[in-house]
């Protein structure tokens, strides 16, 4: 490995370097180099990033929430980018539609108003059901300044209270694949009911609770008791209803899933609200939430039986129930979810991976990966680090991988190439080209569209990892 | 703004792509936001392309705006030239970046680069993909071709006698819909009747080859889409006479045979005769007789419905019910073929609409793209995909070209296939009753491919495929959130006829292939009547009435 060694220290969360550093070392690894906590060093790169728009997220949240739809004001780009992303798996009619700006938008701003009153008047009327409208703004949306909030007020007022119309940004120039979810949950959390007792949303001002809502934001002061589990991020159904089972034994509760499956049945929150997080790229709708008084439970994230264990454990621990309690009522469900990983311990341990930036979610799957099953982990790419959220996460992760932030595409896979890890963790764009040059790879989406988190489903998660390689040594041809 | 849920055309710089990907040697920088990339996948995935696209982004940020993005687009091209060392480059926007107005091609100029460099101006709010390949094609060959263009007055020089009349093949490209096996078949084709193939273009095709175009007597426009563009500018500018006939379809590929006889000097007859296709025997052979009057919508993209509405009316004997395509810019050609085939031209790019029209027709079978795909699921209707846009299940692993001879057994094959059921047909037509045809049980070997219900995919009895065959009935269409064919559009409207218990059985003694187009009819004899209550008389006298038609 070839891993330059940390120069100037960056301040953690600092903005990446101007675009005027990108071209000016021949090497990728001079881009910029930072420390997290002093151990490992981050490369911090600007470049072609080969990644998903936060338009993308739509995908999946329009199936979670089986009473919204999602209009997208984009250009025909982005209808065909949903289209193309999400067209291939879609065997139903979606629940989201794109109004395409026209050249007769661009010239006459003025009636851009009306030509988003007609489109939805249409698709209202189509579908009835909708409860909650998303206006998603998108590149050409935001690049021309059409300002979706107010628009989304007027029809919100104009609907009389029977759909709720909210607004966010999936474009391009402002959010990268998952952070989509993020920019849309963040966007209802003002609507949110403050829960019984509660006093009205943002009681408490925003200065008393640090912007990740954790409590060290807030030494000295004692916390609110807990009310209530608000767990943030999309996850499956299914998942969700083994959770709900566990923290019922836990007798940890109320909980409540966000978002839920329903939109039009937000969860109340306020102060005594403890925030999991189940994806790791909700970080903004983590800091509304905060604003709203809910505190965070640092925690890893619930991938892998040690990751959920973890990831129960600080919750159950908010509820004063203890750690032996939490392997007790889960210690089949350990038994289960170890059994399953180790079926694919053969095939994974001792083999390298190296991860292109995609979802967030990297760096937890590679500490996964590199605990669980024994993998060596060469390269971590994220397209965004969050070091509060992940600083867990970045504890655990075994070796010394070299992690990566943000992207230049070309320069990363020349690593790649000098890696020749045994799998690559990458987007679509990139799987069949290094399949062709002789590396097997996973795709990265498949691991925000399949149900991976928890302990009846941590086999599930290392299959996915052991299946391009095992396919690679099934084949005859 | 229009309300879109599918689209049949990218924006134009992704047809910019196909050109810039089918061809070797050439780099495109287009300046476009993250996520614009998304555009990689449709060739590595939809196409299975070993290899990413030659096209370098900027992937702009919000950050980026405020400060030099024009910057950002010239390092991106001396990085893409440094890189991987085209022998041309495409520089141009997306559409976010039209906005910004960075003037690419100009910045792109402005390096200096010791290669060709061809700026790509596509407006994104007003043209379409396939607009976006036929000028990025057309300035590309101009811009590599011109300078070994002759004097303006000088005559084409004559062939030296002995050489062997040369072409080009103009317009297959990459994510084209079966390019790959129709630019093979038509090379076989034309060397089999000894016409040289001496560039295919952009298909495989260099910036060297295209800088000599010039050289081949005649060029052979493929895809009119793509190629018509360059190709008209060839003929002014080479003075090399184009062969326009598109060769789907056993009369196609003869006129297309005799065309090229008349530009290459060869004799025409001798031509058509040694063509061999199965297409013509298979179509007269008695089981064929079922095929009589099949009534058959056709949409796509222009060239392609055009061109299957001739093989479906003049080779295989179907009745064509609708034409249409989505593509204006040759909506002229479609209106005309409309007009020879008796039926309203749909030029649009609306999916509802398209729709709306199908249901209307009340087809026995489709041939769409994959949009037409998703109506005839919900419609209940056997669809066939004649042209793009494409899914991955249009580059099929076997050899399987829509031109030619050989296309033409394609055709044949792929059309017939979901009607084929011969003596079978009529044994269910007597036999509706017998358990195991079961009222609504499809054709064994179609379970496949009509996965419209899950009901249907993931179960075997006839009860649980009902709800897929029964969709073809207007008032039980599943979906809520299409519009039911509305009665005031009749011209009776006043009158909603209901059926009866008894003549609502009966019509589910009809095959369910025809009973869609039964229920219509006996609709529409109601109202024209003024029956308001639909008996099993009133479905009979319907039937009388129309003809079985």
């Amino acid at each position: 490995m070839n891993r330059s060694t940390p120069s100037t220290p960056t301040i953690p969360g600092c903005a990446s370097p101007p675009a005027g550093t990108r071209d000016g070392a021949g090497s990728g690894l001079a881009n910029g180099t930072g420390a997290t906590n002093g151990e490992l060093p981050v490369l911090k790169e600007r470049g072609q990033r080969e990644v998903f728009c936060g338009l993308t997220g739509i995908i999946w949240l329009h199936r979670k929430m089986q009473d919204a739809f999602f209009l997208i004001i984009g250009s025909r780009t982005c209808a065909h980018l949903m289209q193309s992303a999400a067209g291939v798996m879609i065997f139903a009619e979606p629940r989201f539609g794109t109004a395409i700006i026209e050249e007769k938008d661009l010239a006459g701003m003025a009636d851009a108003n009306e030509e988003l009153d007609r489109v939805v008047t249409r698709l209202l009327d189509r579908r009835p059901e909708i409860r909650t409208l998303f206006l998603v703004g998108s590149c050409p949306s935001e690049v021309i300044k059409l300002d979706l909030a107010r628009a989304a007020q007027r029809l919100d007022t104009e609907a009389g209270g029977e759909v709720r119309v909210l607004s966010y940004s999936g474009s391009g120039i402002e959010t990268t694949f998952t952070q989509g979810e993020d920019t849309c949950l963040t966007s209802m959390v003002p609507h949110m009911p403050p829960h019984a007792g509660a006093e009205p949303s943002a009681s408490r001002p925003g200065g008393t609770i640090g912007s990740t809502g954790t409590r060290e934001a807030e030494p000295g002061t004692a916390p609110a008791p807990p009310t209530s589990l608000l767990v943030v991020g999309t996850i499956a159904d299914v998942v969700e209803d083994q959770f709900q089972r566990i923290f019922g034994k836990l007798g940890v509760g109320p909980v409540h899933f966000f978002p839920p499956r329903r939109s039009a049945e937000l969860p109340p929150i306020g102060p005594g609200t403890r925030m999991l997080m189940a994806q790791p790229w909700v970080n903004d709708t983590m800091a509304a939430l905060a604003q709203r008084g809910c505190e965070r439970i640092d925690a890893p994230f619930p991938f892998g039986v040690e990751g959920t264990t973890e990831w129960l454990v600080a919750a159950a621990a908010e509820w004063g129930v203890g750690r032996e309690r939490v392997l007790e009522v889960t210690a089949a469900a350990r038994e289960r979810g170890r059994r399953a990983v180790a079926r694919h311990r053969a095939t994974l341990e001792d083999r390298s991976i190296f991860f292109f930036p995609d979802s967030q979610i990297e760096i937890p799957l590679a500490r996964f990966l590199g605990r669980e099953l024994g993998m060596r982990l060469l390269e971590v790419g994220t397209p965004f680090l969050h070091r509060g959220h992940m600083a867990r996460e970045l504890a655990l992760l075994p070796g010394t991988p070299r992690l990566s932030e943000g992207q230049h595409v070309d320069r990363q896979l020349d690593r790649c190439r000098a890696d020749q890890p045994d799998l690559v963790v990458c987007g679509l764009g990139l799987a069949n080209p290094l399949e062709a040059e002789g590396l097997s790879t996973k795709w990265a989406i498949e691991l925000v569209f399949t149900p991976i988190h928890g302990y009846e489903q941590a086999g599930d998660l290392a299959e996915l990892f052991a299946r391009p390689l095992v396919r690679r040594e099934l084949l005859e041809v | 703004m229009e309300l879109t849920i599918w689209t049949y055309e990218g924006p134009p710089h992704v047809g910019a792509m196909r050109i810039a990907t089918a061809m070797k040697g050439v780099h495109y920088v287009l300046h476009a936001p993250q996520g614009d990339t998304y555009a990689d996948l449709l060739f590595t995935m939809i196409e299975r392309r070993d290899h990413r696209p030659p096209v370098t982004y900027t992937t702009f940020q919000a950050q980026d705006l405020g400060g030099d993005t024009a910057e950002l687009l010239k390092t991106a091209v001396r990085e893409a030239h440094e890189r991987f060392k085209p022998d041309v480059m495409l520089v141009g926007a997306s559409c976010t970046a039209e906005l910004i107005q960075d003037n690419p091609g100009g910045l792109a100029e402005s390096l200096g680069l010791p290669i060709p460099v061809v700026p790509l101006e596509l407006p994104a709010y007003q043209r379409k993909e396939n607009w976006g390949a036929s000028e990025t094609f057309y300035q590309l060959v101009r811009a590599l071709a011109a300078p070994h263009a002759p004097p303006p007055a000088e005559p084409r020089p004559e062939r030296p006698a002995g050489q062997a009349p040369s072409c080009n093949l103009l317009g297959p490209t990459a994510l084209g819909f079966r390019h790959r096996d129709d630019t093979a078949e038509i090379r076989r084709l034309l060397e089999a009747v000894g016409v040289e193939v001496r560039v295919v273009a952009p298909l495989g095709a260099t910036a060297h080859e295209l800088a000599r175009l010039g050289e081949a007597d005649f060029n052979v426009v493929l895809y009119p889409e793509v190629a018509h563009a360059a190709a008209s500018w060839l003929k002014r500018t080479f003075k090399q006479p184009m062969v326009t006939t598109v060769p789907i379809g056993v009369g196609a590929t003869r006129d297309f045979l005799r065309e090229v006889a008349g530009v290459a000097g060869l004799e025409a007859d001798s031509l058509v005769e040694r063509m061999h296709t199965q297409l013509p025997w298979y179509s007269r052979s008695v089981d064929s007789n079922y095929l009589t009057g099949k009534r058959v919508f056709i949409f796509g993209d222009a060239t392609h419905a055009v061109a299957a509405a001739r093989v479906a009316r003049d080779e295989m004997g179907f009745e064509v019910v609708g034409l249409g395509a989505y593509n204006r810019e040759f909506a002229r050609e479609v209106r005309a073929a409309a007009k020879e085939y008796g039926v309203e031209p749909l030029i649009t790019d609306d999916y509802l609409e398209v729709e709306e029209a199908i249901r209307e027709a009340a087809p026995e079978l489709i041939l769409g793209t994959q949009m037409e795909r998703h109506i005839a699921k919900r419609l209940g209707i056997f669809c066939q995909v004649i042209s793009a846009p494409v899914h991955v299940q249009d580059f099929p692993a076997r050899y399987s070209p829509l031109m030619g001879p050989e296309g033409a057994n394609v055709l044949f094959d792929s059309w017939v296939h979901p009607l084929m059921m011969g003596l079978e047909e009529h044994l269910l037509g007597m036999f509706q009753e017998d358990f195991e045809f079961g009222n609504d049980t499809l054709p064994s070997h179609l379970r496949a491919e009509v996965p419209n219900d899950p009901a249907t995919a993931n179960g075997g009895s006839p009860a649980g495929s009902a709800p897929a065959i029964t969709a073809a009935e207007p008032g039980a269409s599943a979906d809520s959130a299409v519009p039911e064919s509305d009665p005031a559009a009749e011209p009776d409207g006043d009158i909603d006829p209901e059926w009866n218990a008894e003549a609502e059985k009966e019509l589910g003694k009809i095959p369910f292939f025809v009973r869609g187009k039964a229920r219509r009819n006996t609709e529409r004899f109601a109202r024209e009547q003024g029956v308001v209550e639909i008996s099993v008389d009133t479905l009979y006298e319907a039937k009388a009435h129309f003809g079985g038609r």
